[in-house]
C-alpha cells in the first residue's frame, strides 16, 4: 500500500474566544492541522483524527526532505489502506496547549503584562472538552458540519467519545481505540509521578524556564520513562530485553548502566526531552486525568451516553493494555449497549500493551477496514 | 447498505421465523453474523451479537452488524436484565463450561429465550451407543476426543434443567434436515429447538 507521501501542515488563526471549561477564556489562538485525501461534494466525507499524549497533527504521509518523518498513524491512513485517503477526506488537528504548533505554553502569552514573555506555566489548563470544541471550530472553517467519524486511541479515543457527547449532531460515527472513559487512580498515580518529576527539576523555574535559558530534561527525560513503561506489556519488554546487559559483564555500578532495558528508556527519555515542552506534559496529563463525562451525571457512565443516541460506535482494546485495559474500554461497551446504541467491540489479542494501538496488526487493522468500508459504501451516492 | 441478503442454514431461517418483526435481539454466539443480519434486513430487528472468535467479528463487522467480542463463560453482566426481547443461543449452548449459569444468564437478559443444540437421543445417536460407539454424524460431527461439544444433552434432559431453573417452556421441537420435527423429537430429530421464558 502506497504512502500519501508528501504532507504540508496548514496553520489558521482563529480570532473569537474559546470558553474553556476551567471558566478561563482563550482569546484568539492558532491551530495547526494536516489534511488527506479529498473532501467530496456533499462535505460528507470528513474523518478526523484525534491525537493522544506526545503526537500531533501529523497523522499520516512525510514531509519533503526529512528522513523518517512519517506521520504517527501512517500505517493505517493513506492510499487504499483501512482509513483510504482515496475514499475519506482525512484531518489531524494539533490540540491546543501542545508544542508542535497550535498554541500552546511556548508561544508568546498576549497579555501586555508579560512583556512579549511566553506563556509557560500560565498557559490555560485545557480539557478533552475544550479540544473537541476547538477542533469543531476548525470543521467549521473547513465547511465541515458533520464528520463521518471521529477516530482516537488513548486520550485521542477520549477526544473521539468526546465528540459524541458534545456535538452529537456533527458526526456519524465514533472508533475510540485503547481507551477509557476516566483515568482510574493508578493511572492518575503516573501521571502524577511524571508531573512531581518535571516540575522538581531544578531547571523547571515555577514553569517559567524559557525566560532562564534552561529546559528541565531531566524531568522530562524520568517523565517519559516511567510513561514508557506503563505502554508496554510485561511479556513484550521480557521478550524484548529480558535480563539481557550491555556490556559482556555486570560491572557492579549502581549509576552505570548494566541493563538494555535501562539503556533503553535512558534513550527515549533523552528522545522525549529534546523535543516535548515540560508545561506540555503537564498539561496534556492534566487533560487525561480530567476527563470523566460520567461525572456530571453522579458516576453514571449510562446516563453521560444518552446524549450519544442514534450514533454508532466502534470501541477496541488490546488485551495486554493494562493501563487502558479491556474492562475500561467494556464499561463503555456498557454504557453504550444500556442506550441501545450502535456498537461493536473488538478485544484484540494483542501482546504490546497499550502501544498495540499504533501497530499494525492483522485482525486489528482488519476491523478498522471493514468499518470504514461500510462508512465509504453508506456514504457514496 | 448494499449488502447482498445473507445465505442462512435451513436451521437459522427456521429460527428466524420465531423471532418477530421489529424485536430487539441478543445473539449469543453470532457466528458470521448472517442470521442477525437477515433479522435486520428482513425483519427490521435490532440488537447485538456476541462472538470470541476474531475470524467471526472480522466477518460481522463487514456485514455491517453490531458485534461484541466477548466470552461467554464470563456471562452477561454487559446486558441489562429483560434489555432485550428475544435472546438468541444458537449451537452455542454445548460448547460451554457453564451451561446452566448461561441459561439463567439468557433467560435474564431477555423476555424470551431461543436455544438450539445437538439432540444426542436423535436415534441414530442411540445405535451407534447401542452398538458401544460415541456417535459421529452430521449434527454431532466430531470424535469423542477432539469434540468442542463438551456439554451433550436431549430434549428431554432440557426440559430437566428448564424447569430447575424455573423457564416456561413456550415452545420444543426437533430439528432434521432442515424439516421441523414435531412428532416423537426426542428420538427423530438431530437438533434440539425451545423457546422460553422466565416464570
Amino acid at each position: 500500500m502506497a504512502s500519501i507521501g508528501h504532507v504540508t501542515p496548514q496553520t489558521l488563526h482563529f480570532a473569537a474566544p474559546l470558553a474553556l471549561r476551567s471558566g478561563a477564556s482563550l482569546a484568539g489562538y492558532a491551530l495547526v492541522f494536516e489534511t488527506y485525501g479529498t473532501l467530496n461534494g456533499a462535505r460528507s466525507n470528513a474523518v478526523l483524527v484525534c491525537h493522544a499524549l506526545n503526537a500531533s497533527h501529523h497523522v499520516a504521509g512525510t514531509y519533503a526532505g526529512q528522513a523518517h518523518s512519517e506521520g504517527w498513524w501512517d500505517n493505517l491512513i493513506g492510499p487504499g489502506k483501512p482509513l483510504d485517503t482515496d475514499r475519506f477526506f482525512v484531518i489531524g488537528v494539533n490540540n491546543l496547549g501542545s508544542c508542535f504548533g497550535s498554541t500552546g505554553p511556548t508561544h508568546i502569552n498576549p497579555d501586555p503584562a508579560k512583556e512579549g514573555q511566553p506563556w509557560g506555566a500560565d498557559f490555560p489548563v485545557v480539557t478533552v472538552e475544550d479540544w473537541v470544541d476547538a477542533q469543531a471550530r476548525l470543521l467549521d472553517a473547513l465547511g465541515i458540519a458533520k464528520l463521518a467519524a471521529v477516530l482516537g486511541g488513548s486520550l485521542g479515543g477520549m477526544q473521539a467519545l468526546s465528540w459524541t457527547l458534545r456535538h452529537p449532531d456533527r458526526v456519524g460515527e465514533c472508533i475510540a481505540v485503547a481507551t477509557a472513559p476516566n483515568l482510574s487512580a493508578q493511572n492518575i498515580a503516573f501521571n502524577e509521578v511524571a508531573r512531581r518529576a518535571i516540575i522538581t527539576d531544578p531547571d523547571f523555574h515555577g514553569g517559567h524556564f524559557y525566560a532562564h535559558g534552561v529546559l528541565p530534561k531531566r524531568g522530562l527525560r524520568v517523565a517519559r520513562m516511567i510513561g514508557h513503561i506503563t505502554y508496554l506489556s510485561d511479556d513484550s519488554m521480557e521478550q524484548k530485553f529480558g535480563r539481557e546487559l550491555r556490556a559482556a559483564e555486570l560491572g557492579y555500578s549502581t549509576q552505570d548502566i548494566e541493563f538494555q532495558i535501562e539503556s533503553y528508556l535512558r534513550h527515549q527519555g533523552d528522545k522525549f526531552s529534546e523535543y516535548f515542552d515540560a508545561n506540555t506534559y503537564l498539561l496534556i496529563t492534566r487533560a487525561l486525568d480530567y476527563f470523566d463525562p460520567a461525572a456530571p451525571f453522579g458516576g453514571d457512565l449510562s446516563a453521560a451516553f444518552a446524549a450519544a443516541r442514534g450514533k454508532r460506535f466502534l470501541i477496541i482494546s488490546f488485551t495486554t493494555d493494562w493501563r487502558f485495559s479491556p474492562a475500561r474500554s467494556r464499561e463503555l461497551v456498557k454504557a453504550l449497549v444500556d442506550n441501545r446504541i450502535d456498537v461493536s467491540y473488538a478485544e484484540i489479542a494483542a501482546p504490546h500493551g497499550h502501544d498495540a494501538f499504533l501497530l499494525d496488526d492483522a485482525r486489528y487493522h482488519g476491523v478498522l477496514r471493514a468499518t470504514f468500508e461500510r462508512i465509504a459504501t453508506a456514504l457514496a451516492p | 447498505m448494499s449488502h447482498p441478503p445473507p445465505t442462512l442454514t435451513a436451521e437459522q431461517a427456521l429460527i428466524a421465523a420465531l423471532v418477530p418483526p421489529g424485536a430487539r435481539v441478543l445473539d449469543l454466539g453470532c457466528g458470521n453474523g448472517a442470521l442477525l443480519a437477515h433479522l435486520q434486513q428482513a425483519r427490521q430487528c435490532t440488537g447485538y451479537g456476541v462472538e470470541i472468535d476474531d475470524a467471526n467479528l472480522l466477518a460481522c463487522a463487514r456485514r455491517g452488524v453490531n458485534v461484541v467480542q466477548l466470552n461467554l463463560e464470563d456471562g452477561l453482566a454487559l446486558f441489562d436484565d429483560r434489555s432485550f426481547d428475544v435472546v438468541l443461543q444458537l449451537q452455542t449452548l454445548q460448547h460451554l463450561r457453564n451451561t446452566e449459569k448461561m441459561l439463567r444468564e439468557t433467560a435474564r437478559v431477555g423476555r424470551i429465550g431461543i436455544v438450539s443444540f445437538p439432540n444426542f437421543a436423535h436415534w441414530p445417536n442411540r445405535w451407534s451407543v447401542v452398538q458401544g460407539r460415541m456417535p459421529v454424524t452430521r449434527a454431532l460431527p466430531y470424535q469423542w476426543y477432539d469434540t468442542p461439544n463438551i456439554r451433550v444433552g436431549t430434549l428431554a434432559d432440557f426440559e430437566v434443567l428448564a424447569r430447575r431453573n424455573g423457564l416456561n417452556i413456550l415452545d420444543s421441537f426437533g430439528l432434521q434436515a432442515g424439516r421441523t420435527v414435531r412428532r416423537w423429537p426426542n428420538l427423530m430429530a438431530s437438533v434440539a429447538v425451545f423457546k422460553f421464558e422466565r416464570n
